[in-house]
């Protein structure tokens, strides 16, 4: 669907029942910078770094990221930071324009998610310049289950920023614990009061896991159950709408009894919000992670200066300390614990090994397929 | 000088240089290019190649007849219930409003003040589940007790009333407020009843306005996707939503932009059956 509203920015702002969008963000965006990106190996003077809002650190006496900040008092390299990114299919298509004709887009990072088709096609069609790895040592911290994404098994063109799971989040106010998707998409007392993620991997991912099927070998078969059972519900008025993170505001007010849920988004709302639970269904959850690449034209050495610098655990520990989703990075936990343990010990931002062997990723090759792509946009209505 | 001395004609046209300049580039360039992706064929992996495809064209109609015409009835209703609530208001306006016509006027505009996103998502609160509206529909038996509001074609729809009255009520003030006051004089001398003055006299000199107003509500709103994405269910989706899907979700350019032919063909068939019938002087006023 959608012109998304804003993913993670309306969590927070949203929920607090002021709904604020991103407009000089993206004015900034429009204007660009003019400091181009350096030669091969040469380090620029400016880092352009898009991200989605509210996912760094921010201090919100002085008004400023820190970490950034920590980033050029140790290169020297400034750093324009863009809260562009409201959407991966709106962002994309911002950029694909001039990347298709072989242009750079002001840009030396950005972050596009795994479980939407972008990463791939980012990589086949070759928009991305390889990352500089000489200059990323931490590298070495990468945690394991991030080495060899489907898209780009080598990492050579990029890094996780930060990962996610998907699950269903509900109000206790308004129901019991909504434990599975069965219950979820057919529970008479939810009628009406259930929400699903427009992410085609987000919600089918977990429909398939509840049907008994492998979201990461879709065959048409398992897809069509999966999506069957959901057309099914919206038929029957169980799902009220399909939404971006902008179920955030109905389901702290209770309009809706439950959601499938970004688990980021809860660990955030949860702090005003007591009554707002998140779980990993019966059947298993989704986890997706937003990667960062470098667009053509883009200064790879400087990027790539820049992840090794985020890939420093005692750096990821103040950005994880922030956005509350889970770090890619090996010891972060450890560092965390030195300043904020309570955060230390937050599973949803350090799964256990145990839900860890309870989520899933979904297929890269089924993002990518045309036809489920238009049943899924026909389910959503459009 | 002396070249324009000779060659009066030109003036005019030469007026018209800037503007018709404008509209070459930022609307006939735009417009023969989506034309032409209308008609290509393939896939964005493959890359699209320009193959006559007019296929696209009868592929979309079928496929998606049902959003179209929810469109239009959505688009329908809301300009006609726009259309009821701003006469009154403004009719009040101009001729009762003294001298707190323009603070009035000002408080109509106001909401555009705001993106309309926000104004949008403001709904989502004035008819939330447990908002005052559907509580006091409930407490009256109106609304059952487990109904709603939201997620609904009504949602949409006011939705949709809402965003776009500001369109209607300005040019038909325009045209209220031009009305000579000694004409319905006139009209009452001659032993016109109230009744018979407002339909003889103030609606029909009114009409260029309404015209108008239904008009700028009318075209935006059956190209609306927003209200029906926040407010609806995907059973609500209207035709925008199918073109915003196929354009960012699916990267499938050709149907976009073939729907979106459609669409400006349809509005446009509209316009004529339209103009037909009220009198093509009404639209120039």
């Amino acid at each position: 669907m959608t012109m998304r509203i804003t993913r993670r920015e309306l969590v927070q702002r949203g929920a607090a029942g002021v709904t604020i969008l991103s407009l000089p963000g993206l004015l900034a965006a429009c204007g660009g910078s003019s400091s181009g990106g350096g030669g091969s190996g040469e380090l620029a003077d400016v880092l352009r770094f898009s991200n989605w809002p509210l996912y760094i650190d921010y201090d919100e006496k002085t008004k400023k990221h820190p970490t950034l900040d920590q980033f050029t008092q140790k290169t020297g390299i400034k750093v324009d930071y863009f809260e562009d990114i409201n959407d991966n299919a709106s962002y994309f298509a911002k950029v694909q324009g001039p990347l298709s004709q072989g242009r750079g887009i002001d840009r030396d990072i950005f972050v596009f998610t795994d479980s939407s088709r972008y990463p791939q096609l980012l990589v086949s069609k070759e928009w991305v310049e390889p990352l500089d790895k000489d200059k990323i040592p931490n590298i070495s911290n990468l945690i394991d289950a991030q080495k060899s994404p489907t898209f780009d098994p080598d990492r050579t063109y990029s890094l996780p920023w930060q990962s996610g799971m998907t699950g269903i989040a509900w109000n206790e106010d308004v129901t019991g614990p909504v434990t599975s998707i069965q219950q979820l998409l057919e529970d008479p007392k939810l009628k009406g009061k259930v929400t699903m993620l427009t992410e085609m991997a987000d919600s089918m991912g977990l429909v398939m896991l509840d049907s008994g099927d492998d979201p990461s070998v879709v065959t048409d078969e398992t897809f069509d159950k999966a999506i069957g059972r959901v057309q099914k519900a919206v038929d029957d008025g169980q799902i009220r709408r399909f939404t971006g993170n902008d179920y955030a505001q109905p389901l702290t007010k209770g309009d809706l009894a439950a959601a499938v849920a970004w688990s980021g988004d809860v660990v955030q709302l949860l702090a005003s919000n007591p009554k707002l639970k998140w779980a990993i269904p019966e059947k298993g959850a989704m986890i997706w992670t937003d990667n960062m690449f470098v667009p053509l034209e883009g200064s790879s050495p400087t990027a790539s200066t820049y992840m090794n610098f985020v890939y420093d655990p005692k750096i990821q520990a103040q950005i994880a300390a922030y956005v509350n989703y889970v770090p890619p990075v090996k010891g972060t936990r450890e560092e965390l614990a030195k300043t904020d343990p309570e955060t230390a010990k937050n599973t949803l931002i350090f799964p256990s090994d145990e839900m860890l062997s309870e989520v899933h990723s979904f297929s890269g090759e089924a993002l990518n397929n045309e036809d489920y792509i238009q049943k899924w946009q026909t389910v959503l209505g459009a | 000088m002396t070249f324009l001395h000779r060659h009066k004609w030109l003036t005019p046209y030469l007026l018209l240089l800037p503007g018709i300049a404008w509209l070459a580039v930022f609307f006939l360039v735009p417009l023969g290019f989506l034309g032409y992706q209308s008609l290509q064929s393939g896939s964005f992996e493959s890359g699209y190649s320009f193959t006559w495809e007019f296929s696209n064209y009868w592929d979309a109609i079928s496929t998606y007849n049902e959003q179209l015409i929810r469109s239009f009835l959505y688009a329908g209703i809301a300009t006609v219930i726009a259309l009821l609530v701003a006469y009154p208001l403004v009719y009040w306006i101009a001729f009762r409003g003294g001298r707190w016509k323009n603070l009035f006027l000002i408080l109509i505009v106001a909401p555009l003040f705001v993106t309309y996103l926000v104004r949008t998502l403001a709904w989502l609160n004035i008819l939330a589940d447990e908002g005052p509206i559907v509580n006091t529909l409930k407490t009256l038996g109106i609304l059952g007790s487990d109904g709603r509001l939201l997620a609904t074609g009504f949602a949409v729809v006011a939705g949709i009333t809402y965003n776009f009255l500001p369109f209607m009520a300005l040019p038909l003030y325009v045209s209220l407020e031009q009305i000579d006051s000694r004409l319905l004089e006139a009209a009452e001398d001659l032993y016109a009843s109230k009744r018979q003055a407002f339909l003889r006299v103030t609606l029909p000199l009114s009409a260029p306005g309404i015209v108008a107003g239904t008009l700028l509500t009318f075209i935006p709103a059956a190209g609306d996707f927003i209200n029906a994405q926040l407010l609806g269910t995907p059973r609500q989706s209207m035709v925008g939503n199918v073109i915003q899907s196929k354009f960012l979700e699916l990267i499938d350019y050709p149907a976009a932009a073939s729907l979106s032919f459609i669409l400006m063909a349809l509005i446009l068939a509209a316009l004529l059956v339209y103009a037909r019938a009220v009198g093509t002087e009404r639209l120039t006023g």
